[in-house]
């Protein structure tokens, strides 16, 4: 098997000798012929799980679409409660990380075994602060509210509840066999105090030029033409300038963006902390001096996943973060 | 790969070597590119916005795929199975989002709460 050999290189241990009834490097197993046999194998192997992974995500980003077709301006409001700048941080971290990853797999192929040691270090030190940034992100919108379904309850810190996730109590008028809500919207729009959530106690962030402090109304919103039935913010045009705490309080069902973030991103964050496993028992093994030129199939496929999760938050970054 | 970057270094006996110089210049690439991105989302462009961003992403992902997941250099079956995927990803997306954009004015009225206009207004535009 030793029939490869190139000057200079690294011998990896062979089993050989007469306790051995053939001569096979130790890791050939024994259910393949050769090392390259083995070696593609894995790799497609690889490749298939990570088909299997793109196809796992798949589901999420139909949902996304689905939903950002349909009701767009739920996406063109909910993305103001994101922080671009930690989402742009996130990037450059997985991109680093996923180069210093490649850097790893090419020492571990030239048999430098520190440098490899220190690639996969400094891999691992880039997923840890991702998830300390996602934890950032994660932990300052749990504390205003800003969470998926009927917890949903979006207010700035030393703000009172937003408000009640009950209908709208600016539905004033009696119950009307047709949905009240397009009728309470358009006494929102005419300016009618109607609009005041009478229960909670919440005062919205007065918005400059409002007449009264005490009631948000729709037409309010910076560049703004007049509310669509429903209270729907009109356009990506008229998106820039629009408080999204302000805003929760009159349009309909901005959680779900929140829900489509949080599955999304958190997925991601359960595949970064597999990487996380992943690459800290490579980085194990690397130090124990296990892979070099002749055998570095596992950091090879490691580093397979890893860039795999980089690839994911390329795409998840402008379609959550940098909706204009 | 017959020319490592280095002299005199170990040489894989299976697969290939990338130059790190190439994956240097992959990572350089890429940063740009967000930053491109970045910027560009500042712009407003309307409706392109999103696919700009989206054609951006897909050049970002290409160059991750075939420098630093080595598919340029590797048997072309591994690329096939990954542009299997990503084929059966535009079917499901694509097919989803055609059902979702035909049936949407049918099942939100006019004066529902849920009416969407970006929808509807594509179908009166394509009739």
């Amino acid at each position: 098997m030793a029939d490869v050999v190139h000057p200079g290189q690294t011998a990896a241990p062979v089993a050989q000798g007469p306790a051995h009834a053939h001569a096979h490097p130790a890791y050939l197993q024994h259910h393949f012929d050769t090392p390259p046999q083995q070696f593609d194998a894995s790799k497609l192997g690889m490749w298939l799980f990570l088909a299997t992974e793109v196809l796992f995500f798949a589901g999420l980003f139909c949902f996304y679409s689905i939903y950002r077709g349909t009701h767009p301006q739920i996406f063109h409001v909910g993305h103001k409660f994101l922080d671009v700048k930690w989402g742009a941080v996130n990037t450059i971290v997985l991109i680093t990380s996923s180069f210093t990853m490649a850097l790893g797999v090419y020492f571990a192929q030239t048999s430098r075994r520190w440098p490899l040691v220190i690639c996969i270090a400094l891999t691992l030190l880039g997923a840890w602060a991702f998830m300390g940034v996602k934890y950032i992100e994660y932990s300052h919108k749990i504390g205003e509210g800003i969470v998926w379904g009927k917890w949903f309850n979006p207010h700035k810190h030393g703000q009172a509840h937003g408000h009640e996730r009950a209908a709208p109590p600016g539905a004033a008028q009696p119950a009307t066999p047709a949905p009240p809500a397009p009728a309470a919207a358009h006494a929102a729009a005419t300016g009618q105090s109607a609009s005041a959530p009478a229960t909670g106690g919440a005062v919205p962030p007065a918005q400059p030029g409002a007449p009264s402090g005490e009631t948000f109304e729709v037409s309010q919103i910076k560049t703004a033409p007049p509310a669509l039935p429903g209270g729907v913010v009109p356009d990506a045009e008229a998106g820039h300038g629009i408080d999204p705490y302000a805003a929760a309080q009159q349009m309909k069902d901005l959680q779900i963006f929140m829900g489509v973030y949080f599955s999304m991103t958190g997925l991601h964050g359960l595949h970064v902390l597999a990487g996380i496993i992943v690459l800290t028992w490579l980085l194990i093994g690397a130090i124990q001096g296990r892979y070099n030129s002749e055998y570095y199939t596992p950091i090879d496929l490691g580093g397979l996943y890893w860039h795999l999760v980089d690839l994911v938050w390329i795409y998840l970054f402008p379609l959550l973060y940098l909706i204009s | 790969m017959e020319h490592p970057a280095h002299k005199g270094e170990a040489h894989p006996a299976i697969g290939h070597l990338v130059p790190w110089t190439v994956l240097l210049a992959t990572c350089v690439a890429l940063i740009v590119l967000t930053w491109i991105t970045v910027t560009a989302a500042a712009i407003d462009l309307g409706r392109l916005n999103l696919w700009i961003a989206i054609a951006i992403a897909t050049i970002k992902a290409s160059l991750v795929c075939l420098y630093f997941m080595h598919l340029r250099y590797d048997r072309p079956f591994n690329a096939i199975v990954l542009v299997a995927a990503l084929v059966f990803l535009m079917l499901f997306i694509g097919l989803a989002m055609t059902d979702s954009v035909s049936y949407q004015s049918e099942l939100y009225p006019p004066d529902s709460p849920d009416y969407a206009p970006a929808i509807t207004s594509l179908r009166a535009r394509t009739g």
